[in-house]
């Protein structure tokens, strides 16, 4: 028998010390994530080129960046929730890559004009790109509506991110031409990143056209609920055809690729009217569905309750 | 310029924070070392994807194995164009990412972008028994730029670095 001989009720000693994360904190570049935050342009020549007008950059942009950040979003949200881990893990991926490209494009876009960033508390240590996602309200994100929309199922996603990635890598392949320098970076690096995820959409689409009866249901369900915000994409807005791509340029391209993967999944294309906006606006005038506001509220709620927040 | 060759020798030994056997300058992240015109250093580095949640941490560790090399005004800049791709990993990270149980890329893709429906065929080898009878898991791994497969010889699950 071993004689504790110890009146504490713990027989483990224990230094005394202030936080038990003491050791952890000692070095903060030990954590990737959260410690500050970089400008992703850092040292980047953000000069406007002549012939192009900052203020439609600076929104055009902002359109580019919403349609990524609020996908990502909703790609997310599938995090510890997906089919399986290795799924979980792909979207993880691409919502990674998205919210990449839209921390890019928003740095830009305040680059190109301050003012587009929402107006913050003096001395407030939120960077531009930051103040841009979680300071606007719904009516001020450009987003098309397709990505706003809920996640619905695996099947629901599926088809939303084959529809979204081949209209953006489309878009993006054309950008990379783009007069403004660092657009044509971010285009060039996105479009690497699009191929994986539109031929990621394209796979699982095919695998559940040609899966069992349930899964075929449910992604022909899918493809024909989303389908009334996919012309939506082509529309151009003013801003779009004036220093952007004029997305109506890329439809032909799109459907065909669309039309390939239907193909090859024996999938019926969808004859479904679109959806209409109200008085003509749509999601790139700042007009959405619910959906938006709704992740909104649980994006934006810490930092708006923050806005002096060190993160 | 003997400092400047100092400190691009210092900067090299920087390694990546995920992928700690490889160096930053190994993995094609270390674009440049210079001497601006107010005579700080200039340390160049590119993102290898847009969301790298690594870039913060990379800038850090260059910061501080400069600064205690007797360097102390330092810039570290983002490089965005070209894009990264992994042709930029030297046949020395090559080497060290297999050592280490990671498939290294085969060459990335240029040209128009294709729909691929079937699996992306790669040559890819185990990097534990090196057999080629191996089979892709998923497209998206641990980390963005990399790709989980398994070997069906040993048996091993392996990441394979992406050819982007």
């Amino acid at each position: 028998m071993t004689n504790l001989n110890n009146s504490d009720a713990n027989p483990v000693h224990h230094e005394p010390h202030e936080s038990v994360y003491d050791g952890l904190l000692v070095n903060d570049a030990h954590w990737a994530f959260g410690t500050d935050f970089e400008d992703p342009l850092a040292g980047v020549d953000t000069t406007v080129p002549d012939g192009v007008d900052p203020a439609e950059l600076a929104t055009y942009c902002v359109m580019l960046a919403d349609d990524a950040l609020i996908a990502s979003q909703r790609l997310s949200q599938w995090c510890s929730r997906a089919p399986d881990l290795e799924e979980d893990i792909a979207l993880s991926n691409i919502a990674l890559d998205l919210l990449g490209q839209a921390r890019l494009l928003y740095a830009r876009a305040a680059a190109a004009d301050p003012s587009i960033v929402p107006a913050m508390p003096e001395g407030s240590p939120v960077p531009p790109e930051d103040a841009l996602a979680f300071f606007r309200g719904d009516q001020e994100f450009r987003n098309v509506r397709l990505v706003e929309v809920e996640n619905g199922d695996f099947a629901e996603t599926t088809a939303r991110l084959l529809i979204f990635s081949t209209f953006r890598l489309a878009i993006l392949e054309r950008l990379t031409a783009s007069p403004d320098a660092v657009l044509s970076a971010v285009a060039a690096k996105g479009v690497k990143e699009l191929t994986y995820h539109r031929d990621f959409a394209g796979r699982w689409f095919l695998t559940l056209a040609q899966g069992t009866d349930e899964s075929r249901r449910r992604l022909l369900t899918a493809l024909e609920g989303l389908w009334s915000l996919k012309s939506e994409l082509f529309e151009p807005h003013a801003v779009e055809a004036s220093v952007g791509v004029d997305p109506s340029s890329v439809a032909d391209e799109v459907d065909l690729i669309l039309e390939q993967v239907f193909a090859m999944s024996g999938v019926p294309r969808p004859e479904v009217l679109p959806l209409a906006g109200i008085q003509r606006r749509k999601g790139r005038d700042g007009l959405h569905t619910e959906a938006l506001s709704k992740l909104l509220a649980e994006l934006q709620v810490v930092a708006r309750a923050h806005p002096m927040g060190q993160w | 310029m003997e400092a400047l060759e100092r400190a691009r020798a210092v900067a090299a030994t920087v390694t990546d924070p995920e992928m700690p056997m490889l160096t930053l300058a190994d993995l094609g992240v270390l674009r440049d070392v210079a001497v601006g015109a107010d005579g700080r250093l200039v340390v160049s580095i590119t993102p290898t994807y847009s969301g790298c949640p690594a870039m913060a941490t990379m800038r850090d560790d260059l910061v501080h194995r400069l600064q205690a090399s007797g360097f102390d005004d330092i810039t570290v800049k983002v490089s965005l164009h070209p894009a990264w791709t992994s042709d930029w990993i030297t046949q020395r990270g090559r080497n060290a990412l297999a050592e280490h149980g990671i498939s290294p890329p085969g060459v990335a893709p240029s040209g128009p972008v294709l729909l691929s429906l079937l699996p992306i065929r790669r040559e890819v080898s185990c990097p534990r028994c090196q057999s080629d009878d191996v089979s892709l898991t998923s497209e998206f791994g641990s980390t963005a730029c990399k790709a989980m497969y398994q070997c069906r010889a040993c048996l091993e699950p392996f990441d394979h670095v992406k050819e982007i």
